[in-house]
């Protein structure tokens, strides 16, 4: 038995000998369905890119089923219900049963506030079948600070316990940054008591609002190390109780994240719009089109679209990756990281120790963790800053 | 862990055992996971119901393949107790 999520057993194996025009296609295991923009929160860390759609640009509800049916026949085992705050459109329920009827596992990736626990027993009743809460922090103070929302953790706390007493499956997840890094050790205790049976520590990626907020949400190294030793120390503790998944910081790492599975391999996004991507920042690429579920059928946009082939397999891929051992297991790290800190979304991602780019990276982050702490940019419709100049390439 | 002959497992709301007709294989569907099944591992999970223990599973495998009970024993005692420590199965 493997564990899909981390492999490649459901790649496509090209025949021996023939040039290669297209990389490979494999079947998506994963489809994050950005339903809404919309959200009680304003955490200042939102991956949603900057430009937030609003209420009238969505899609609708039949357009949504289709979809979802098309991305089953497509070979998506799981349907990541998020947004924004999924709970804000009230067709949820219907979308979720939909999943269900379809043989899709429905995950809902929620704030757990705003509309949430009025509609948790009828998604219970519709066949969902997990729940991912977002927590900010250990306590209120924190929490409702970092996610501009007062009474905001109490509220998640009484949804947690809703969500338990159903007997659904808790994940709660933290993302982890300079200011509630030092409470990673009383969100595990907090997961424990809520009886969360996963939780994740996923420290911040700096995307969208994120890589707005960077100088405010950067750690130290030292912190980051703390946090990671106190997570592998829990969960020597904590096995058979609870399952803990960590994210690594990557500005201080030594080789880069295998971004989404490699891109076009596991996973694809469709945004609010109906834009489809092959993970949440694509569209800060420029120069790639991206086709929507309006005009397309998915499993067309999955195959044929140029900017799902454009960073597909390894071909693509500039030295070091070409000829680095690990160019299949982590894919090259991440284009929109490249992107955003070198300007070449076809560059090796910083994050690797191999980029000629890796040491001005971790300076860049050891100065802004060691610097005051700039205000938050809280996320907003419309509220998007200006964007970050050139400066701050490597 | 190892699981023991005495335990009953169960697979709880969140996880899904589903042939999957894209791959032609079965996967066990969880949280935020997805294990590639193999034929003998879904023969186990087919008598996890709630109701029989991991001894009566191990007795029912033994009919069915021509294995001796305590190889059969090892192997599924294993692959549950795995399972309950990633806390896919519970007991």
């Amino acid at each position: 038995m493997t564990d899909s999520s981390q492999n490649a057993s459901v790649d496509v194996v090209e025949p021996q000998g023939k040039p290669r025009e297209k990389p490979a296609v494999g079947h998506p295991i994963g489809l994050l369905a950005e339903l809404t923009h919309r959200c009680p929160l304003r955490c200042p860390y939102c991956s949603n890119p900057l430009e937030l759609e609003r209420r009238d640009a969505e899609l609708d509800t039949a357009t949504w089923k289709r979809v979802l049916s098309e991305a089953a026949a497509l070979g998506v085992l799981h349907i990541h219900l998020s947004g924004g705050e999924p709970t804000a459109r009230p067709d949820l329920v219907e979308l979720t049963r939909h999943c269900a009827e379809e043989g899709l596992y429905t995950n809902l990736i929620t704030s757990g506030i705003g509309r949430a626990p009025g509609m948790i027993d009828a998604l219970f009743d519709a066949g969902l079948d997990h729940v991912q809460l977002s927590v900010q922090g250990a306590t209120a103070e924190t929490g409702d600070r970092i996610g501009g929302y007062k009474g905001g953790h109490e509220a998640k706390l009484a949804f947690a316990h809703k969500v338990v007493e159903l007997g659904l499956p808790l994940t709660l997840n933290a993302v982890i940054h300079r200011g509630n890094i030092h409470e990673v050790e009383a969100i595990i205790a907090l997961a424990v008591e809520l009886k969360a049976k996963r939780l994740e520590v996923a420290h911040t990626q700096y995307y969208g609002w994120a890589y707005a907020n960077r100088a405010a949400l950067m750690p130290a190294r030292p912190d980051v190390d703390r946090s990671i030793a106190l997570v592998e120390e829990a969960r020597r503790r904590l096995e058979g109780v609870l399952v803990i998944d960590m994210v690594i910081p990557d500005y201080y790492a030594r080789y880069p994240k295998p971004c989404t599975g490699g891109w076009g391999r596991k996973t694809l996004n469709v945004t609010p719009t109906g834009k489809v991507l092959p993970c949440h920042a694509a569209e800060s690429i420029p120069g790639l089109e991206f086709w929507n579920v309006r005009e397309h059928a998915l499993g067309d946009i999955w195959r044929s679209n140029p900017a799902f082939n454009a960073y597909r397999g390894t071909d693509w891929m500039p030295e070091p990756c070409r000829s680095c051992e690990r160019r299949e297991m982590d894919f090259g790290g991440c284009r929109c990281q490249a992107m955003a800190l070198l300007g070449d979304a076809s560059a090796t991602d910083p994050a690797c120790s191999k980029s000629p780019f890796h040491a001005r990276m971790e300076a860049l982050a050891t100065a802004e963790a060691g610097g005051a702490a700039p205000d938050y940019i809280y996320r907003t419709i419309g509220g998007a800053p200006e964007p970050r100049e050139a400066e701050t390439h490597l | 862990m190892i699981a023991a002959e005495t335990d009953v497992p169960r697979l709880p709301r969140g996880v899904k055992l589903k042939y999957d007709a894209v791959r032609e294989r079965h996967v066990l569907l969880a949280p935020e996971r997805a294990f590639d099944i193999d034929a003998i591992a879904a023969a186990v999970l087919a008598l996890v119901d709630g109701q029989r223990t991991c001894a009566e599973i191990v007795d029912a495998l033994a009919l069915q393949y021509d294995e001796k009970r305590e190889v059969i024993a090892g192997d599924v005692l294993a692959m549950i107790g795995d399972l309950i420590t990633r806390r896919v199965i519970e007991r």
